[in-house]
C-alpha cells in the first residue's frame, strides 16, 4: 500500500470506511512527510500538529464507538492559506504586520470543512497578502517548488499548492484574485479551482482585492476539486456578495460523456514569448480532447490585452483600501513613533514588505481625485468589455481552453528585480477574475526539465459543472496527474 | 456692502435601529468602552459587512416623509481616511448612489414660509471616538459607536439666516422623531449638522467662498455659531480680505468659530464603490408599503389643528412640537375636554411641572383621563382654573409616587380629580352669601384703596379679588368675586 499521505481524499475516504486505516496514521504519515520534506520545500508558515493528532484521536475513537460515520471529510488532513482566518490558529498572512495576530473568528470556508470532520495540519505561506506570483513576497520565507527547489512554486497560494505536491497534506485551500490559486497549480503540477466570484463565501479570508478574491481546493486530481467545492459552495448570509443561487452535486459530472460538448480557443492566448513547450503541451491537450469528442472552436476574446494593466489598477485600487486598517491602532505590529502620525507611518513602513507597499502606493494615486477618472473609473469600463467578451464567446461554447501559465516555473529571484515581468505570469488567469467566471487548472505535460504544465478550463458564470467534466475525462485519459517530484 | 448669506446644513441622524449597519451588535448608549463591538464593527481582518433591512427601512421612510425620489438602485461606497476611531481606515457611506434625492421641507421663520431643498439623504455608518482623559500621554478608543447607522440630510443652499438654519433643524427633528427614525437627542450627539455658509453681494449671482462648520450640536449653537460666522465674513469682505474655503469648528465656550483645516490640507477621501456589499436594489411595492404606514406628519397635522380644533397657531405649534403631546392632546379631547382648554392645561401648568423635573412628555405620569377630570370640574364651576393647578400638582405628585409604588408589584391606585378635591377639601364657593360676606369684609378693612378705585383705579381691583380669595383660601369663584367686588365698590357712596 502506498503512503497515507500519497493518497487522493477519495482514496483515504475508502480505506478509512473499510477500516483499513485509522486517522491517527493518516495524520501521523502526513506529518512524518512533513518531516521529512518541509526544510527543502517550505510551504507552510504553521503547524498545527499537536491539535491535529488530538482532533484525529478523537476523530478515531468516535469511529470505533461508531458514533461517527460518513462526514465527507473525517480524518483527511488538509493545509489552508494563511490569509483564511482560523479561530485561535494565527493568520499572518505572510506578513509582519500580522505576524501576531490571533483570530477570534473562524472563515466560513474553513468552518464548512470543519463541519465535514477536516483535520487542520498548518498554515501555508504565501506572497504577503495575496500579492505576488512567486511566493518570494511572502514576509516570512520563500516556498521551493518540489518539483525543483531553485524554482518557485509560483503564487501567491505557492504553499497550499506546493504542500499538495510535495504530499505534505491530502489537499488544500488557496485564493485566486488574477490566478493565485491557477497558476501556482500549474507550475507544482496539481489541481488548482478558481470557482464563480460569489460560489465561495469569502467571510474570513483577509481582503486582498475584494471584488477579485475567491477561495477555491488545490487537490492532486478533480475529483477531490469536486468533493472540495460541493463542501465549501453555497450562500453565506455573513457575505452579502456570496450568491444565493443552488449548488449543484460538483461529483455527479465526474465520468459523464463530453463528446459534443464545444470548447473555445482563444487566439488571444497563444501569444508571443510564450515557451514553446508549454505551447506544444497545450495544443496537445486540445488535440486529445478532440479525441474524446470535445469539439474545438476557434473564439476571440479581444479585450485579453487589456486585462492585466486593468487588473492591476482595480485590484490595486481595492488592496490599498483594504489594507488601510492595519495601522498600529487595534492588533498585529505596532512601532513607536513621536506622535500619531508617525506611529502610523512607522507602522506602516516596518509591518509591510516591498510589494505590498508598491501595490499600496499605485492604488491610493489611482483612486485619488484627479486621476480616478482617467485610471479607476476606466478600469472598471474595460473590466464590463472583458465580462462582455466572456459573455459573447461563451453563448457558442460550453468551456474555454488555454494555458494556465505562459512558461514552467521560473527560477527564485529571476523576476523579482522586474515587477512587470512577475506580473505578465498571470496574463491568462486575470481576465477570468474580473469575469468573475469560474476556472480550474490541471497538470497537462512537463517541460524537459521535467517541469509541470498546466492547462485551463473556463467556464460560464455558475457551471463549474462543465469545466470539472471536461477536466475530468482530460485527467482520466491521461497520466499527468499520477506524476509525483523526487524529494 | 449689503449681503445676503447662504447657508446650507448638512444633518447627521442617528437612526434608532436596535443593531448596528453592518452587525449585529447594539447601539445603546452609555455602555462601557467597547462592549458593544464585535469583529465586524472593529474591522477585524477578513471580516465583511452586512447591510440592516431595518436601517434602510428608516432611511426610505425619512426620504419619504420628506418628499425625496426614492432611487431604486443606489449603492455604498468608501470614504478614506486615517484616524485612530475608525478601524477600517474608511468609512461606509454612500457618495455617487445614494438612497434618497431631490426632497424638500417647508419651514416657517419670521412670519414667512419657505421651502427648503433637500440634496440627498444617504446611509452611513459612524465612527468611534477618542478619549484623551486621565491616559497621561495616550488615548483611549471606544469603539462602541462605531458603525452605529446614520443618515446624512444634506439641504441645498436655501437657508438664508441663522434664524432659517434653526427653524430647518427644530422641523427635520420633528420630522425624524414623528416616523420614529431618530430620537433627536442633541446632547447625545444623535442628531448634529455641519454648516456651509457664504455671503455675497445682495443682488450678486454666483456664490461666494463657503466656510464649514463642524459638528454643532444645539440649536442655540447653530444660531450662534452661524451668527458669528456671518459678522466674521462681513469683516473680512468690508475690510477688503478674501473668506478662505477652509472648515471651522465651533467653540462654544468661547462663542468663536476657528479655523481646523484649509483647502490645501483637505482631505481625498477616494472614494469607490464599496465592493463587500452589494448594490441596493429597492422594489416599488415596498416603497408603497413604508409609504402607507406612514404617520401624519407635522405639517399635516398643523393645518387639522387649526381648522378643525380652532386652536390658535401658535399653541398649534407647541402642541405638534412633538407627536406624543399631539396625541395627549387629541385623546383628552377625545374623552371630551373642550380642545382650548386642554391646550391650555398641557402648555401651561403640565409642561411647567415636566419641565420642573427636566421630564419628556413621554414620562409623563398622568393619563387624558386624568386630565378629563380635572377639567369637567372646572367646566361645572366646582373649582376654579387657580385651583385646578393646586389639582394638578397633586395629581401629578400622587400619581408619580403611585407609579413608583406600583413597581414593587402593589396595585396602582386609580388617582382621580374627584377624590384630591374631595381629599384636600378644594370645592369652589359659589355661595353668594358667603361670598359676599368676604366682600363687604375686604372693602371694610381697606376703605383708602376703595375710594382709589371709585376715583379711576380700575387696576385696584386684582387687589381686592386677591384679598377676597385670600380670605376665602382661594375657593372662591373668581367670575362671582370680580361682578360682586365690582358691584359693591361701585354702588357705595
Amino acid at each position: 500500500m502506498h503512503e497515507a499521505c500519497t493518497l487522493t481524499i477519495t482514496e483515504l475516504k475508502d480505506l478509512l470506511d473499510r477500516k483499513e486505516i485509522s486517522v491517527p496514521d493518516i495524520v501521523a504519515s502526513v506529518y512524518r512527510r512533513i518531516d521529512t520534506v518541509e526544510d527543502r520545500v517550505r510551504a507552510f508558515v504553521t503547524l498545527t500538529r499537536e491539535k491535529a493528532m488530538e482532533t484525529a484521536q478523537k476523530a478515531q475513537d468516535a469511529i470505533q464507538s461508531g458514533a461517527l460515520n460518513s462526514k465527507q471529510l473525517t480524518g483527511i488532513p488538509l493545509a489552508i492559506k494563511d490569509n483564511m482566518c482560523t479561530k485561535g490558529i494565527p493568520t499572518t498572512c505572510a506578513s509582519k504586520i500580522l505576524h501576531t495576530f490571533v483570530p477570534p473568528y473562524e472563515s466560513t470556508a474553513t468552518s464548512r470543512l470543519a463541519g465535514e470532520g477536516y483535520i487542520l495540519i498548518g498554515k501555508t505561506n504565501m506572497d504577503e497578502f495575496a500579492m505576488g506570483s512567486s511566493t518570494e513576497n511572502s514576509g516570512l520565507h520563500v516556498t521551493k517548488n518540489p518539483w525543483d527547489p531553485e524554482r518557485i512554486p509560483g503564487g501567491s497560494s505557492g504553499g497550499s499548492a506546493a504542500a499538495v505536491a510535495a504530499d505534505e497534506c491530502i489537499a488544500a485551500l488557496g485564493s485566486d484574485t488574477g490566478g493565485s490559486i491557477r497558476q501556482p497549480a500549474a507550475l507544482c503540477g496539481v489541481v488548482g479551482m478558481k470557482p464563480t466570484y460569489g460560489r465561495v463565501s469569502r467571510y474570513g479570508l483577509v481582503a486582498f482585492a475584494s471584488s477579485l478574491d475567491q477561495i477555491g481546493p488545490i487537490t492532486k486530481n478533480v475529483r477531490d476539486s469536486a468533493v472540495l467545492m460541493n463542501i465549501i459552495s453555497g450562500h453565506d448570509p455573513c457575505d452579502s456578495t456570496s450568491a444565493p443561487v443552488p449548488v449543484p452535486d460538483f461529483t455527479a459530472v465526474l465520468g459523464k460523456d463530453i463528446r459534443g460538448m464545444k470548447i473555445g480557443i482563444p487566439e488571444e492566448y497563444f501569444i508571443d514569448g510564450m515557451d514553446r513547450e508549454v505551447e506544444e503541451a497545450v495544443r496537445e491537450a486540445v488535440k486529445q480532447l478532440e479525441s474524446l469528442g470535445a469539439v474545438p472552436v476557434k473564439v476571440s476574446l479581444p479585450h485579453t490585452g487589456y486585462a492585466v494593466a486593468t487588473y492591476y489598477v482595480l485590484a490595486m485600487s481595492e488592496a490599498s483600501s483594504n489594507l488601510a486598517r492595519y495601522d498600529g491602532v487595534k492588533y498585529g505590529l505596532r512601532s513607536e513613533g513621536k506622535d500619531l502620525m508617525e506611529m502610523y507611518m512607522n507602522t506602516r513602513a516596518e509591518g509591510f514588505g516591498a510589494e505590498v507597499k508598491r501595490r499600496i502606493m499605485l492604488g491610493t494615486y489611482a483612486l485619488s481625485s484627479g486621476y480616478y477618472d482617467a485610471y479607476y473609473r476606466k478600469a472598471q469600463q474595460v473590466r464590463t468589455r472583458i465580462k462582455d467578451d466572456f459573455g459573447a464567446v461563451f453563448r457558442d461554447v460550453d468551456a474555454i481552453v488555454t494555458p494556465t501559465t505562459p512558461t514552467a516555473a521560473f527560477r527564485i529571484g529571476e523576476k523579482t528585480s522586474d515587477p512587470l515581468q512577475m506580473y505578465l505570469s498571470d496574463i491568462f488567469t486575470i481576465s477570468v477574475n474580473l469575469a468573475g467566471v469560474p476556472a480550474i487548472s490541471i497538470p497537462c505535460g512537463f517541460t524537459s526539465d521535467n517541469l509541470p504544465v498546466g492547462l485551463q478550463f473556463i467556464g460560464k458564470h455558475f457551471d463549474e459543472e462543465s469545466i470539472i467534466k471536461l477536466a475530468f475525462a482530460y485527467e482520466q485519459s491521461t497520466v499527468w496527474h499520477r506524476r509525483k517530484p523526487s524529494l | 456692502m449689503k449681503y445676503e448669506t447662504i447657508i446650507g446644513l448638512e444633518v447627521h441622524a442617528q437612526m434608532l435601529t436596535a443593531t448596528k449597519i453592518f452587525c449585529g451588535c447594539p447601539t445603546a448608549f452609555g455602555a462601557g468602552p467597547n462592549t458593544q463591538t464585535c469583529p465586524v464593527c472593529i474591522g477585524m481582518p477578513g471580516v465583511l459587512p452586512v447591510l440592516n433591512r431595518k436601517a434602510l427601512e428608516f432611511a426610505i421612510r425619512t426620504g419619504l416623509a420628506t418628499h425625496c425620489r426614492i432611487s431604486p438602485y443606489s449603492r455604498f461606497a468608501r470614504k478614506n481616511y486615517f484616524y485612530p476611531d475608525l478601524p477600517k481606515g474608511y468609512q461606509i457611506s454612500q457618495y455617487e448612489l445614494p438612497i434618497c434625492e431631490d426632497g424638500h421641507v417647508k419651514i416657517i421663520a419670521d412670519g414667512k414660509s419657505r421651502r427648503i431643498g433637500i440634496t440627498r439623504i444617504h446611509m452611513e455608518e459612524d465612527a468611534g471616538k477618542n478619549i484623551h482623559e486621565g491616559a497621561g500621554n495616550y488615548s483611549f478608543v471606544d469603539l462602541n459607536r462605531a458603525g452605529v447607522p446614520l443618515m446624512e440630510i444634506v439641504s441645498e443652499p436655501d437657508i438664508r439666516s441663522p434664524l432659517e438654519a434653526v427653524e430647518y433643524m427644530k422641523k427635520l427633528r420633528a420630522i425624524l422623531r414623528y416616523l420614529g427614525v431618530c430620537d433627536g437627542n442633541m446632547e447625545q450627539g444623535s442628531l448634529r449638522c455641519d454648516a456651509n455658509i457664504s455671503l455675497r453681494p445682495a443682488g450678486q449671482k454666483e456664490l461666494g467662498v463657503k466656510a464649514e462648520i463642524k459638528n454643532i450640536n444645539s440649536f442655540r449653537f447653530v444660531e450662534k455659531a452661524l451668527d458669528y460666522e456671518i459678522k466674521r465674513q462681513i469683516k473680512v469682505l468690508d475690510s477688503g480680505g478674501r473668506i478662505l474655503q477652509e472648515t471651522r469648528l465651533w467653540d462654544s465656550a468661547r462663542g468663536i468659530t476657528e479655523s481646523m483645516r484649509g483647502k490645501e490640507e483637505a482631505h481625498d477621501y477616494r472614494y469607490f464603490p464599496e465592493p463587500d456589499l452589494v448594490p441596493i436594489t429597492v422594489n416599488q411595492q415596498w416603497i408603497e408599503e413604508i409609504r402607507s404606514a406612514l404617520p401624519e406628519l407635522p405639517d399635516v397635522k398643523r393645518a387639522r389643528f387649526v381648522s378643525f380644533y380652532g386652536l390658535s397657531e401658535y399653541d398649534t405649534d407647541f402642541l405638534i412640537s412633538e407627536k406624543p403631546l399631539a396625541d395627549l392632546f387629541e385623546e383628552t379631547v377625545k374623552l371630551g375636554g373642550q380642545p382650548k382648554a386642554v391646550s391650555n392645561l398641557i402648555t401651561g401648568d403640565l409642561l411647567r411641572l415636566l419641565n420642573a423635573e427636566n421630564k419628556s412628555i413621554e414620562e409623563c405620569p398622568l393619563k387624558p383621563k386624568q386630565l378629563v377630570g380635572i377639567l369637567n370640574l372646572i367646566e361645572n364651576k366646582i373649582i376654579s382654573w387657580t385651583m385646578a393647578k393646586t389639582v394638578l400638582d397633586e395629581m401629578y405628585r400622587t400619581t408619580a409616587e403611585n407609579i413608583g409604588i406600583a413597581k414593587l408589584e402593589l396595585p396602582a391606585l386609580e388617582i382621580t380629580a374627584d377624590a384630591i378635591v374631595k381629599e384636600k377639601g378644594l370645592v369652589q364657593i359659589s355661595d353668594t352669601g358667603e361670598i359676599e360676606k368676604a366682600v363687604d369684609d375686604v372693602i371694610a378693612k381697606n376703605p383708602k384703596e376703595a375710594e382709589r378705585f371709585k376715583s379711576g383705579e380700575e387696576k385696584l381691583i386684582g387687589f381686592f379679588v386677591g384679598q377676597v380669595m385670600k380670605l376665602m383660601k382661594g375657593k372662591a369663584n373668581p367670575q362671582m368675586v370680580n361682578d360682586l367686588l365690582r358691584k359693591k365698590l361701585s354702588s357705595q357712596p
